[in-house]
C-alpha cells in the first residue's frame, strides 16, 4: 500500500512537473508579453505543486532521497506522468488546447482529492485547486477565442485538438496504484470524473465552434512508464545540470 | 533568559518585508500561521501564498536572520499548506499600503457591491480611484497579481488578485 501511495504521489508530481517544464519553454517566446507571462506564471504554479508532491513522495519513501533526487535523477521509464502533458508545445493554439484538456481534468481531480483521507494529499489538493481554477479559466477562454476566431486560428486549434485527442483517454484509465488508492479512500475514482470532464469539454468545444474528434482509439502508457519519444528530450534538457554536475546547487 | 512572549516575536517579524512587494510585512500578508515557543526555541509557522511563490525561500531566510539578530540562536521556520492561504488574511493596514504603493488590493466577492455577477469585479484604479477599469491579463509580474488598465486615467496597474 505504501508503494501505491508513493507511485500515486509521484504520478501527480510528474504530471505537474512535466507540464510546468513544457510551459516554461515558452519563456521569452510567447506571442505577446501578457501571454508569455501568463504561461510562465502557470508553469510556476505547476512546478510549485510538483515540489510539494515530490517532497511528500520523498517522505513516504523514507530512504533519504530528496525532492531534487526524485525530480532530476530518474530516467524516462521511472516517470509516471500522462502522455498528454509531455506532448510538444507546437504553436500557441496547440499549447492552449493541451492545457485546456489537462486543466479541465486537473480541476475536477483536485476538487475530489481535497476530500482524500490522506491529509497531506488533501492539503496539496486544496492549495492547488485555487491555482488550477485560474489555469482552467485562462485556457478555456483561449480555446474559445481561437476556435471562434479567424479561419486560420480555427483551423490551427482544430488540428491541434485532432492531434491531441488520442492522449485524453489515458487520463481516465486506472492503473494498479490508482485502483489501490481509490479503494482505500485516498485516491480519486477517475470513472466518476470522466462524464464531468466530457461535459465541460463538450461545452467549451461547442462554444469555440470546434468539432469533437470522432476517433475513439486512445494511446496510453505514461502512467506505467511507457512514454512517447518526447519525454527523453525533455529530460535531456531538464536534468542536464544535475546529471553533468551531480549535487550542484545554486 | 527572560520569558519571551509571542508579541515580542511578532514585533521582530514586523521588520521582515515581502521581497517582491517591499511595502508589505509578512504580518500584513497574513502568512504567519503560528509561533511556537518552548524553553530555548522559537518556531515560526508560515504558509505560502502560491505553491510556486519564489519569495518563500527568501522569506524563510529573512525570518531566521531577523530572529538571530535579536538573540535567538536556532530559530526554526516550518511551512504548512493547509488551511490554504487566502487574500482574506491580508490585513487592513496591508490593503492600505498596497493601494498607496500603486497596487489595487483584492476585492473579495462579499465586499464587491458594484458587481452584478461573481466573476465581474469592479477593481478600483489605485491612481485615480476610478472604477472604470478593465482586465488586461489574469497573470502579472508575480503569481499573486493580475494586470489591469484604467479607462479613466489610462494608467496600467497591478491588481492583487483575490485568492
Amino acid at each position: 500500500m505504501k508503494n501505491s501511495l508513493l507511485n500515486y504521489t509521484i504520478h501527480l508530481a510528474d504530471n505537474a512537473h512535466i507540464l510546468g517544464h513544457r510551459l516554461g519553454e515558452w519563456c521569452g517566446h510567447g506571442p505577446i508579453l501578457e501571454q508569455d507571462i501568463a504561461m510562465t506564471n502557470i508553469s510556476l504554479d505547476l512546478i510549485g505543486q510538483a515540489r510539494s508532491l515530490y517532497q511528500y513522495a520523498a517522505e513516504i519513501e523514507g530512504r533519504g532521497r530528496t525532492e531534487d533526487d526524485i525530480a532530476y535523477l530518474r530516467d524516462a521509464w521511472d516517470f509516471r506522468n500522462v502522455l498528454l502533458v509531455e506532448q510538444p508545445n507546437g504553436d500557441f493554439g496547440k499549447t492552449m488546447v493541451r492545457q485546456f484538456l489537462f486543466d479541465a481534468y486537473n480541476f475536477l481531480f483536485y476538487k475530489e482529492l481535497k476530500n482524500s483521507n490522506d491529509q497531506q494529499l488533501a492539503a496539496i489538493a486544496e492549495k492547488s485547486l485555487k491555482e488550477v481554477t485560474y489555469h482552467q479559466r485562462f485556457s478555456s477562454e483561449w480555446v474559445i477565442r481561437l476556435g471562434d476566431g479567424t479561419e486560420v486560428s480555427h483551423e490551427k486549434v482544430q488540428n491541434a485538438l485532432n492531434d491531441l485527442w488520442m492522449y485524453t483517454g489515458e487520463l481516465f484509465v486506472m492503473n494498479d496504484f490508482e485502483k489501490d488508492m481509490t479503494n482505500n479512500g485516498t485516491g480519486v475514482d477517475l470513472e466518476k470524473l470522466k462524464p464531468l470532464w466530457q461535459e465541460k469539454v463538450d461545452y467549451i468545444l461547442k462554444t469555440a465552434t470546434l468539432a469533437k474528434p470522432q476517433n475513439d482509439w486512445m494511446q496510453s502508457g505514461g502512467k506505467t512508464g511507457r512514454h512517447s519519444e518526447h519525454l527523453g528530450f525533455i529530460l535531456a534538457e531538464m536534468q542536464f545540470m544535475q546529471k553533468t554536475y551531480p549535487g550542484q546547487v545554486w | 533568559m527572560q520569558t519571551i512572549s509571542k508579541d515580542t516575536i511578532y514585533k521582530i517579524l514586523e521588520q521582515v518585508k515581502d521581497p517582491e512587494i517591499p511595502v508589505l510585512t509578512i504580518i500584513d500578508m497574513g502568512i504567519i500561521r503560528d509561533i511556537k515557543l518552548s524553553e530555548n526555541e522559537v518556531e515560526v509557522v508560515i504558509t505560502p501564498t502560491y505553491s510556486g511563490c519564489p519569495a518563500m525561500n527568501m522569506i524563510e531566510v529573512e525570518i531566521k536572520s531577523a530572529l538571530q539578530a535579536n538573540g535567538f540562536q536556532n530559530p526554526k521556520v516550518t511551512t504548512v499548506i493547509s488551511p490554504a492561504w487566502t487574500t482574506e488574511w491580508l490585513s487592513e493596514n496591508g490593503r492600505k499600503k498596497l493601494k498607496e504603493y500603486g497596487i489595487a488590493p483584492p476585492v473579495e466577492p462579499s465586499k464587491d457591491k458594484n458587481a452584478l455577477f461573481q466573476d465581474e469585479k469592479k477593481v478600483q484604479c489605485p491612481q485615480c480611484d476610478s472604477f472604470d477599469t478593465h482586465l488586461v491579463s489574469q497573470f502579472g509580474s508575480t503569481p499573486c497579481k493580475s494586470l489591469y488598465k484604467c479607462n479613466s486615467c489610462l494608467e496600467p496597474f497591478d491588481y492583487f488578485k483575490c485568492h
